[in-house]
């Protein structure tokens, strides 16, 4: 079993959902991005998912856009992060790592290469974005032969006939990008997620994550009660730019509390 | 019966939207559903002949087509070789081949049902042939323009505003083309439901190369007719501008199954190819995926897109339309480069010689055409894509000369 399933069957014996927390690697700086990895690991994080710098991320907003030029300006390319990864790896041996970002960069270093050297240094999964399953061939066959969980995008505009198609080949959990919009701008409402989660449900069996717009303790209880993970990044990202890294883990843990309280309360 | 087809450069793309192995469709999967449902409402169209009809009547009648071929008589004695057409597609309304594809596009949006529109704009140009069809029908209009090119093109933004569109300054990245294009393509996923997205040139994912492409090739469609009528053959040489390759696919794509003709595209060279500073793709790129599409790019060794240079805000982009990619790795197009210096310098000759002020980015077709012209004979011809006026470059070649306006 991969360490995301591992992860995902442990907390349905718990009766919970997951929280995935969202570092920019790079941002600002290589050890800031170490120091949140290892930090969220110990505060609540169940899986924490890698930013990788891209100059033009065109699925983000405003936020995450200006994460990656830090990064970018620090220094990041595709060998940094997956040394970022194995770095975490020497202390940490539990905790999923889902990397996600855009296509090119991994064109550039290689898909054969990419897929076994992320394997081999401790990557769990991948998302990326711009590769809708039209195009996935091309990763599909690397990414399965290293074990590596191939994480799809699903979205509103995804519709019924076609989330068979878009969820062929995907693994590890699927990512609901819960609104039409960019990350980090707006959130989907309890009613909106009460009426697309039971859509995707009867899809798949895979677990589904809630991204794009979550940024509370009270918005990740309200998308655990319908979905099994939550996924927040661009709050982090501005903790982070306003505070410090020990602000962001505060964060971390006051959204892992909503999370775990979230089913409780609903019960 | 059957028939052996004759071999063919002009099927392309195949189903997946793919130039051998450039194209497709690389974008998220809240855009995917879009793509595909615009691909649909393409193909309908295209079997449709009151939709060709009706793009018809527009061309005609409110953009002036067909543009006329020019023979460019002082300009050839001047070079002292080949006989020089010029096609003259700076002498349609707003002054470039912009507006071919803008009609074509608002027409498909109309047809969808769309009720709102968004472009990306370099220069300006394919923001102002924008913002005047939306003006035409009546739709609202929202052009992103990199802050630096809003800064440096202010004439075509106060078109633009007078025009009735919004243009939305990006200062994303370099606050240029694709940061622009960056940003048109974020409005889109955030308003899938009206918004059409018309996008400017034979890039981005399947279906816009090739429906771009189509709306262009009105340019080489005529020209090879009026080339027909005026010399009863066919030119030796076609040549034409590059950034992302509009004017160029349009002009070339009627020519592809005629191997007689000699096609060569040329890009911008900036300050030189070896000075970093350039948007030549194919001459210096490597193959990659951005804005939906794989193609040559100009990046790093990481992966990651670096910024373009030219004189032309119109040339200025890292990428290219990926049929040329292709045209370009099976041989059948050559692509060259012009720099900023010579670009001006046939800006001047064209100026001159003709009596036409052409925009900087055709001068840079212009700037080959004047190295290879003289060293053709007088019977042979050269067809050249004039793609656009320079009265909007006015400005930055006064600046170039040292002249203060």
């Amino acid at each position: 079993m991969s360490r995301i399933a591992g992860v995902f069957a442990g907390l349905k014996t718990q009766g919970r959902a997951a929280l995935i927390p969202f570092v920019e690697a790079y941002d600002p700086n290589r050890e800031t991005s170490l120091a949140l990895l290892r930090g969220m690991a110990e505060n609540g994080a169940d899986i924490i998912e890698i930013g990788m710098p891209f100059t033009d991320p065109m699925a983000d907003g405003p936020t995450i856009q200006a994460a990656g030029r830090r990064g970018l300006l620090a220094g990041a390319s595709l060998h940094g992060v997956l040394g970022l990864v194995e770095e975490f790896r020497r202390t940490n041996n539990h905790t999923p790592l889902v990397l996600m970002g855009y296509l090119n960069p991994i064109l550039s270093y290689g898909v054969e290469k990419f897929c076994a050297d992320a394997a081999r240094l401790g990557v769990d999964g991948l998302i990326v974005v711009d590769l809708p399953t039209e195009e996935a061939d091309l990763l599909l066959p690397d990414a399965g032969k290293n074990g590596l969980d191939v994480i799809r995008l699903v979205a509103p505009t995804t519709s019924d006939a076609r989330l068979p198609l878009v969820l062929e080949g995907s693994s590890g959990f699927v990512y609901y990008v819960s609104i039409t919009g960019i990350t980090g701008t707006r959130t989907a409402s309890a009613a909106d997620l009460a009426r697309d989660i039971p859509r995707i449900r009867a899809a798949t069996s895979l677990p589904i994550a809630v991204g794009f717009g979550v940024r509370t303790p009270e918005q990740a209880a309200v998308v655990a009660q319908h979905a099994d993970a939550a996924i927040v990044a661009s709050a982090l990202i501005e903790t982070l730019q306003r505070e410090n890294v020990d602000a962001v883990l505060r964060d971390v843990k006051a959204l892992s509390a909503g999370v775990r309280g979230a089913r409780q309360k609903a019960a | 019966m059957t028939t052996v087809l004759p071999n063919t450069l002009r099927n392309g793309p195949d189903g997946r939207g793919r130039f051998g192995e450039f194209g497709g469709r690389f974008v998220a999967e809240t855009l995917m559903p879009l793509i595909l449902e615009l691909e649909a409402a393409y193909e309908a169209a295209k079997a449709d002949p009151s939709f060709q009809a009706e793009l018809d009547y527009y061309l005609k009648h409110y953009v002036g087509r067909p543009s006329a071929l020019w023979h460019a008589e002082r300009l050839s004695r001047e070079l002292g070789g080949a006989k020089i057409y010029f096609k003259r597609d700076e002498l349609n309304h707003t002054g470039a081949h912009k507006i071919n594809n803008c009609l074509g596009q608002i027409l498909l949006a109309k047809r969808m049902g769309k009720t709102r529109i968004i472009a990306e704009t370099g220069a300006g140009q394919h923001g102002v042939a924008t913002a005047t069809v939306c003006a035409l029908f009546g739709l609202p209009c929202t052009v992103y323009m990199g802050a630096v090119d809003v800064e440096r093109q202010k004439p075509n933004v106060f078109r633009m505003k007078l025009l009735g569109a919004e243009v939305v300054p990006v200062s994303s990245g370099a606050g240029t083309l694709k940061d622009a294009m960056n940003d048109a393509m974020r409005d889109w996923v955030a308003n899938v439901q009206d918004t059409f997205y018309i996008i400017g040139t034979a890039a981005g994912p399947h279906p816009y190369p090739a429906m771009v492409r189509d709306f262009q090739c009105v340019i080489g469609e005529e020209a090879k007719a009026q080339m027909l009528e005026a010399e009863g053959r066919l030119p030796d040489v076609a040549v034409a501008a590059i950034g992302g390759g509009s004017n160029a696919i349009g002009l070339f794509h009627p020519f592809l199954d005629d191997t007689s003709v000699r096609l060569i595209g040329v890009e911008a060279a900036g300050h030189g190819l070896d000075s970093n500073e350039h948007a030549a793709s194919l001459s210096r790129g490597r193959p990659g995926v951005l804005h939906g599409n794989r193609t040559y790019l100009l990046q790093d060794d990481d992966g990651q897109i670096l910024e373009a240079h030219s004189i032309s805000a119109g040339l200025d982009y890292p990428g290219i339309g990926p049929e040329h990619s292709w045209l370009h790795d099976i041989g059948r197009v050559e692509y060259v480069a012009a720099t900023d210096k010579e670009a001006l310098a046939a800006f001047q000759l064209c100026t001159r010689t003709e009596g036409i002020i052409p925009a900087l980015e055709p001068s840079h077709a212009l700037a080959h055409v004047t190295k290879i012209a003289p060293k053709m004979s007088k019977d042979e011809i050269i067809l050249m894509n004039l793609c656009g006026r320079g009265d909007k470059d006015i400005f930055s070649v006064a600046k170039h000369l040292g002249v203060e306006l």
